[in-house]
Parts: structure tokens; sequence; C-alpha cells
């Protein structure tokens, strides 16, 4: 129940920002809180698994390429010279592929965003799926070792792939209808709705999330991360539920990566780089690790500072203070610090 | 017969620890498993229990045949451990890891969560208290407590206890095993574990003794106790009067 308050909240404050920021003259803040949004969406992700679960992924900046990639390749890659093609033609008959035209007022024939985003998440899941299989049984240091691969080979593939444009990305990626009136795209006009997409996704997330870590398996989940072998005595099947919560912390960093790439009409292999998912990781930690709330909060504060610029040059090199000093001084993340404790226990007496 | 083991091997990777073990467990009745650390105590436990598998032999739960079923199978058909070192959720309330040694029976639809609470708490009383406590600031004691609790919350035909001793004072596992004796008179089968021979052997009915993977004493706990190769190398003393009546494997 008291999640629904804390959604109910959040909400309230979604909308709060957007009206303050428009009474004020600022709405070109919601540009950033829109991309927070959806690396929020990522890192609640992540904190399922690695949070709850205690099991670190290194890799999770590789499940966003996956995505955006993806999405960004099929949505721009022409299929007019195919337009003949039996498969192409199936295509179009089928309502899945796009007509339009380019800047120089040349046909563009191009798979509908939807059936991009599906393929894109779906090959993410499978991917997770076929990787989580053997790579979770290994534990700890070797755990993070094995996705940290994983990452380096989806960064690298995305760096060498002249289809995925290499170290330029791609680039003149589509707006994405999601449903008639609800667009996902750049544009000026649209930022104030774009605002509202990033945060509706973020919220229908943080609902299925909370859910999850309140219910039965969400404490078989913290079972697991205090001692898989104790959770194996009381009859949970440890395998599968790592499994499982590993591919659905993907398919969230996937999603996002698909929204995100719509939104700004282009993706980088930064995007897909090691340090993006160490990123990730320290954000995760900031947060209290197994804390939901505290992962969102972080990941759209320390998000919305490094795209506003705050850090500079610096980016990495905060994150990873952040992380050095988050694990001296407040091992359980900052909202755990021992004052606010106090400060919550003071206020119960009372 | 609630448990019956015959000729089974086990061990780890090529490391081969028991070696042809045979067994079994009746209904009702309280077997413990003396050895000295390294006789493959835990691997036994750990193989029955499926979260190791067995490279030969046959297990049966109740006839049923277990040696190839997933541990959380095994749990669900009645056969629930107690770790060694007790491993409670540290980081979780008393209450919710209760919850979660329920975790194979609360799926049901009439599953009556609170009920099956109270009557952990009446058998040990000092976990309700402690309810909403993290289990990681418990006492040893308390841990213990949790951790049997714990397993009966899945209501076990069979409970295996690893090692319930381990650690605590004298007075605190005189408590636990006179609950492990109460837990035998309320109908449960126990699968005792012990490095602590002499406590073992005083509350179980039958035991076997366990050296480098290889049974090679059995009978009435009475018996065992009065053995002068027990005595010697479990209990630290010598006897003059031969009390062996028991069994050489």
């Amino acid at each position: 129940m008291r999640q629904y308050f804390s959604l109910g909240f959040l909400l309230a404050l979604v909308v709060l920002v957007q009206l303050i920021t428009q009474w004020t003259d600022t709405a070109f803040y919601l540009t950033q809180l829109t991309m927070s949004a959806y690396y929020s969406l990522l890192i609640i992700g992540l904190c399922t698994i690695m949070g709850y679960a205690g099991q670190i992924s290194l890799g999770h900046a590789g499940f966003f390429a996956i995505g955006g990639y993806l999405s960004a390749g099929l949505t721009t890659h022409n299929l007019a010279p195919f337009a003949d093609n039996a498969f192409a033609s199936m295509l179009n008959k089928a309502g899945l592929l796009v007509a339009s035209q380019d800047l120089y007022g040349d046909p563009l024939l191009t798979l509908h965003p939807w059936a991009a985003c599906f393929i894109a998440v779906s090959t993410a899941l499978l991917i997770a799926l076929a990787l989580g299989g053997p790579v979770l049984k290994l534990k700890g240091h070797y755990l993070a070792m094995a996705t940290l691969g994983f990452g380096i080979i989806i960064y690298r593939i995305a760096m060498a792939t002249p289809y995925f444009g290499e170290a330029d990305g791609l680039s003149g990626v589509p707006s994405f209808t999601l449903l008639p009136g609800v667009t996902v795209s750049g544009d000026f006009g649209a930022r104030t709705s774009n605002y509202y997409i990033a945060w509706g996704a973020v919220l229908i997330g943080m609902l299925l999330l909370t859910n999850l870590v309140n219910s039965r398996m969400g404490r078989a989940l913290r079972a697991i991360h205090g001692s898989e072998e104790a959770a194996q005595a009381m009859g949970v099947d440890t395998a599968r539920a790592k499994l499982l919560t590993f591919v659905l912390s993907a398919g969230y960093a996937a999603l996002a990566g698909v929204l995100l790439t719509h939104y700004n009409g282009s993706i980088g292999p930064s995007e897909a780089g090691i340090m993006k998912s160490v990123r990730y990781v320290a954000i995760v930690a900031i947060g209290g690790m197994a804390h939901l709330w505290g992962a969102l909060i972080m990941g759209t504060l320390l998000n919305f500072m490094s795209l506003r610029g705050l850090f500079g040059s610096y980016d990495d090199a905060v994150f990873g203070c952040i992380l050095i000093v988050i694990m001296l001084f407040a091992p359980e993340g900052i909202l755990r610090l021992h004052l606010w404790q106090r400060f919550k226990k003071d206020k119960a007496k009372t | 017969m609630m448990l019956k083991i015959r000729n089974i091997e086990s061990g780890y990777g090529k490391l081969r620890v028991l070696k042809r073990i045979s067994m079994h467990v009746d209904s009702g009745e309280i077997v413990t498993i003396i050895g000295a650390n390294g006789a493959g105590k835990t691997t036994l436990l750990y193989t029955i229990a499926g979260m190791i598998k067995s490279s030969a032999g046959d297990i049966t739960l109740l006839d049923m045949p277990i040696n190839k079923v997933k541990p959380e199978k095994i749990v669900a058909q009645g056969c629930s451990l107690v770790p060694e070192g007790r491993q409670v959720f540290a980081t979780m309330s008393v209450k919710e890891n209760l919850i979660l040694g329920g975790y194979v029976r609360n799926k049901r639809k009439n599953y009556q969560q609170r009920q099956e609470l109270d009557e952990i708490y009446s058998i040990f009383p000092v976990l309700k208290e402690r309810e909403n406590q993290l289990a990681g600031t418990l006492s040893g004691g308390e841990q213990q407590m949790l951790a049997m609790g714990r397993a009966l919350m899945a209501k076990p035909k069979l409970i295996m206890l690893d090692e319930p001793s381990t650690g605590l004072a004298p007075l605190i596992v005189k408590n636990i095993f006179k609950i492990i004796i109460k837990l035998r008179d309320a109908g449960n089968t126990v699968l005792l574990v012990e490095q602590n021979a002499k406590a073992a052997l005083g509350i179980a009915d039958r035991g076997y003794v366990l050296e480098t993977g290889k049974i090679i004493l059995q009978g009435p706990a009475e018996d065992l106790l009065v053995n002068r190769d027990v005595q010697r190398a479990y209990l630290g003393r010598d006897v003059d009067t031969d009390g062996a009546t028991c069994d050489v494997v």
C-alpha cells in the first residue's frame, strides 16, 4: 500500500516541477529531466538485479546500446530500393513500414518504430537470457568481470560495424509515435509532452518493480543476496530467480535505450561505453543498493547534473570520486546515512 | 520409512567425499550423524537436500526417489535443511525470514500466514518479541532458533540440522537440544549432524559414526555412547569396560 502513496507523491512532484519550470520560464530544464528519466528507467531495472538480488552487472550499458542501436538502425535503414522485394512488400502490407522523404526529397521507406522497438527489446531479452544462463552461475568479482566482458564486446561491435555508424553512431532517427498524439521526439514543441512521456514510463516501471520487490519473489531475491545456499535450502529456485530478474533488468535497459534514442534522434558508441556501466552501478550503490527509490532519486539527480554539464569534462572522474566517498562513508547509500536514521527515529518518538 | 540412502557416492568435482554410504531414518525418530571435521557430514546433508548431486546410489524420501530432484522440489516434498552456521538473512527482519521459510507453501491460495507464524512463535516465543528486528542483530542462540523456525515454516516431514551447537554457549545448546526433543515429540523426524557427539547421542534414538566418508559404526544411541571406540575418538575418555554392543560395519 505504501508504495502507491510514494508513486502518487512522485506523480505530483513530476507535475509540480513541470509547472514551476513553466512559471519561471525555465522549461529548458525539461530536456535534461527527460533524458535523466530514461537513464533512471535503466537504473531502477539494474537496482533489482544488483541491489536486491546482489548480482552485479557491469554490462547494462550494453543492453541499453542493443536497444538503442537496433531501434535506430532499423528505423533509419532505407528499404525504398528493396520495395519490390517479397519480404519488404509483405512488411509493407502488414503496415509495418513507414514512407517519408529525406532532406533532399528522395523517398524513404523505413520500418515502423513500434516494430523496431519490439525487435530491439526482444533481441536484448534473448541475449540476456543466453548470457545470463551461464554467467549468473558466477559470483562476486567473477560475475562483474564476465558482464564487463559482455559490455566491452557490445562497445566494440558498435564501434566497428559500418551498419551502426562506427565511431559516429547513428543519427536521423525518426520520432516514435507510441499512441496517436503521444510521440517521443526531440522537437522543440514536444518538450513538455516528452517530459511527461518519459516520467510516465518511469512511473509505470516503478509501479511494476515496487510490486515485484514487495512480493514473494522480491523476498526471495533479497534472500539470495543474503545467502544463496540458505535461499536454496528454503526452496527458492535461485538460478531461475536470478535469470528472470537479470532478463527483466536487461529489458528495462533496452527499452530505455530505445526511447532515449528516439528522443535524441541519434545514438553514439559512448552510450555503450564501460564508463556508462560503471556509472549506473555507482548510482545504484549511492542510492543504497536494495532501495528502488534511492536509485531513482540518485539516478535522476546525478544524471541531471551530469547532463547539465555541472561536472564539465571531469564527468567520469566525478562519478568515480562519488563512488569512493560513498563506499567509505555511507556504504548503505546516502539516503540511509545514520544522520537520517536518527532524524527518523526522533520524529517517531515525538 | 522416512529416508533411505543406499550406496550413495558424492563429492565436489573429482573429489569423492562420500564413499558408498547407506543409512536410513524412520518416521518419528531423532537420528544423529557424528564425526570429526572433514568426515563428510555436511556433504551428506547437502546431497540429501539436492544441493550437491550424487554420482551413484539412491536416496528415497517416503519411498520417492529424490537423488535427481532439484533442491526446491525436495523442500516441497517435505525435507528441510537448517544449514551450518545458521545463515539467517541478516538484512531481513525475523518475520521476513520466517515468511521466506514458507516460500514453497505460500503460493497456495488458502495459506494462512499469520497462523503459521504463530505456530512457530509458540515453539520459539523469543522470536515473537524480536519479530520486527533485523535477523543480523540477534544473538547466536536466537539466530539458531530463527534458522530452525524458518525451516519449520516449510512444514517438513524430515528436518535436517547441520551443527546446531556451533558457536553457542553450553546453556544455549542445552536449550536448543530440548527444543529438538520437543519437535520429535510433536511428530517430526529429525536428522541431526553434530560434532558435539555427547550431546547429540544424549537425545538421539539412533546414531551413525562417519569417518572419512564412510560409516564405521551404527546403532542405538545409548549403545554408541558406551562404545569404546566412540568414547575414545569422540567423547574424549578411555574406558576399560567393554561396552561395544553395536554392530561394526
